[in-house]
């Protein structure tokens, strides 16, 4: 089995620093793509390849990049940037191979730079990467000193600065708008589209964010293909996927497999199963704002038409286990927590509704839920929903709720007619502050 | 007042942006690194430098979390109360927290050394419950490690 992304890694072990990685082929897609390639026919291989985009939304990546303008009268500079904020809950993929193989994501963001003509690149890390700041900063340095980036690189006549941002928090800054306003120095709010990024983007620049993961791809796809990247997957969703798993099972952990290996793969045979004691009762595949999947998904390929199909959205693809010992309305009430703290403040349904939402569940979680409570959370799945906000939060808060209250709507009443959590004692979520 | 060596970080990121004003968290992240926080006083002092009105500024410092407002301790404890710690029980690490430091949530202890906060998901989710102290992570986390992991901090 392939693993093109995690070959070099070696959990616990320090990445590859230049020389070594240039041993085993690394930067051989910078000389290809620069030296053998125009930027469109980079597009339009990467377009061809169907990587989609592996921070959630899943994306052509080839089709994002082809929307930036191109040719001698295109608005200057452009920018790249890599998304590294990952702040999703339960999402750790990203981490693996910015710790693992920091000269992996250089060489993909090179490449994607040259695709989009792009002059000046950075990779916004959220604050709590340390290890990941640290050896992307050596790797930048390293890249720098073997002319991979600077001016003129490799005497193509392609030039390149890389900077790495690291934030200051708040889950906002995920979002592609959001994430170019901090990086201009402004509170992370998301912006009207259009003006698309790739358009209008960072300083008013044509700009393309990408995820760390989709970006590391794109050193494989140059090198062996669009086909090769192609067959990599098992269903019709092309390449690998780092999947991970989290929660009570025996061996959580992040896993690159071929996209469209199932749930119950993922479940079983990689994370070892659930622990002793414990029952699964559900799960989130892709991070917090996707939608519970239960039992009967467990054979469902986790790629994104699939998991789509099912009602929810494969998303990050690392999935968080709901088991039988831990209170379903306390995990959503954790849930919304997270969203209703992670609001900007911007748009009033966001703003409003997700605080009122965590007040409800807390009532329940403290046996005051009343039978009308069930109606209201259900309308802010519909209010709180795609198209009545200003960006996808909300949206995304909505999603486990509205699947918990569809898959777990009778622990829900339970709350409600016994007067307390059944689950009570162990796991009842209390507010922070 | 700006320290010397405080500017010359500061110009250096300036360069890097368009205007000066772009640089303002850049800013703000060097001088709570020498302060360990930002008073009224230093968010005047960067905001008149980079060429903003400190209400503005003050909306920018406030929005982001890791830019601390009010005083905190010699060391900051950040504990994940997201999703996998939830389910993995960070809640026993939060109670005995809150139980040997004598503080809550946006506590400092009585001795200026911890200052204990809640964070959002580490990225670390399958080696919950997590922690962070300053720069350094603390993962698979036991109430009975903590003894020997609060004694690293002076």
């Amino acid at each position: 089995m392939e693993k093109p992304l995690t070959q070099h890694i070696v959990p616990g072990r320090k990445p590859l620093n230049l020389k070594a990685y240039e041993k085993v082929g690394g930067y051989q897609s910078v000389r290809k793509a620069l030296k053998e390639m125009t930027p469109q026919e980079v597009q339009a291989l990467v377009k061809d390849s169907n990587l989609r985009g592996r921070g959630g939304a899943g994306f052509n990546t080839g089709l994002k990049w082809s929307f930036v303008p191109m040719g001698p009268d295109a608005a200057t500079p452009k920018y790249l940037v890599a998304n590294a904020d990952e702040m999703e809950p339960g999402t750790f993929k990203d981490r693996v191979l910015l710790e693992g193989n920091p000269h992996q994501l250089i060489e993909g963001m090179i490449v994607s730079a040259y695709a989009i003509q792009a002059s000046i690149s950075y990779v916004f890390m959220r604050w709590a990467y340390k290890l990941a700041a640290r050896e992307i900063t050596q790797a930048i340095q390293d890249a720098y000193e073997a002319g991979y980036l600077g001016k003129n690189i490799l005497g193509t006549g392609f030039d390149l600065e890389m900077h790495l941002h690291t934030g200051v928090g708040r889950y906002m800054c995920g979002e592609e708008t959001a994430l170019l306003n901090a990086l201009e120095g402004k509170r992370a709010n998301p912006r009207v589209k259009p003006p698309f990024p790739q358009v209008s983007g960072l300083f008013g620049k044509p700009t393309i964010v990408n995820n760390v993961e989709t970006l590391c791809n794109i050193p494989h796809i140059i090198n062996n293909g669009a086909e090769w990247f192609k067959k990599l997957g098992l269903t019709e969703d092309a390449g690998t996927k780092l999947y991970g798993v989290s929660g009570r099972v025996k061996t959580p952990g992040c896993w690159e497999l071929p996209m469209g290996t199932t749930i119950r793969e993922l479940l079983e045979v990689h994370a070892g199963g659930m622990q002793d004691g414990y029952l699964f009762k559900g799960l989130l595949p892709g991070g917090a704002s996707t939608d519970f999947l239960v039992e009967e998904h467990l054979d469902l390929p986790m790629d994104y038409p699939s998991i789509q199909n099912a009602g929810s959205r494969m998303g990050t693809g690392t999935m968080i286990i709901l088991d039988d010992q831990t209170c379903p309305v306390g995990f959503v009430h954790n849930l919304q927590h997270f969203f209703a703290q992670e609001s900007c403040g911007f748009c009033t349904p966001c703003r409003e509704g997700l605080p009122w939402v965590e007040k409800i569940l807390l009532a329940m979680d403290r046996g005051e839920g009343k039978p009308e409570h069930l109606l209201t959370l259900d309308f802010h799945t519909k209010y709180l929903g795609p198209g009545n906000t200003f960006c996808a939060l909300a949206p995304g808060a909505m999603e486990p709720l509205q699947s918990a209250l569809k898959y777990f709507r009778e622990d829900f009443e339970r709350h409600i007619h016994e007067h307390h959590c059944p689950w009570s004692k162990t796991t009842a979520w209390q507010p922070s502050i | 007042m700006l320290t010397a060596e405080e500017k010359h970080q500061i110009d250096h990121e300036i360069s890097l942006v368009p205007t000066p004003k772009n640089a303002c968290i850049e800013a703000l992240k060097i001088v709570q690194h020498s302060h360990g926080w930002v008073s009224d006083e230093s968010l005047k002092d960067v905001a008149d430098y980079v060429g903003m009105s400190t209400a503005e500024l003050d909306s920018v410092a406030t929005f982001y979390n890791l830019i601390f407002r009010r005083p905190v301790g010699r060391h900051v404890i950040l504990l994940c109360d997201s999703i996998s710690c939830y389910v993995m029980g960070y809640e026993d690490i939060r109670n005995k927290l809150f139980e040997k430091l004598s503080i809550n949530y946006g506590q400092t202890t009585a001795d200026g050394r911890f200052t204990l906060l809640p964070n959002c998901c580490l990225g670390t989710c399958d080696c919950a419950p997590a922690l962070m102290i300053d720069n350094d992570l603390y993962r698979n986390l036991t109430v009975e490690q903590l003894d020997e992991i609060l004694m690293k901090y002076t």
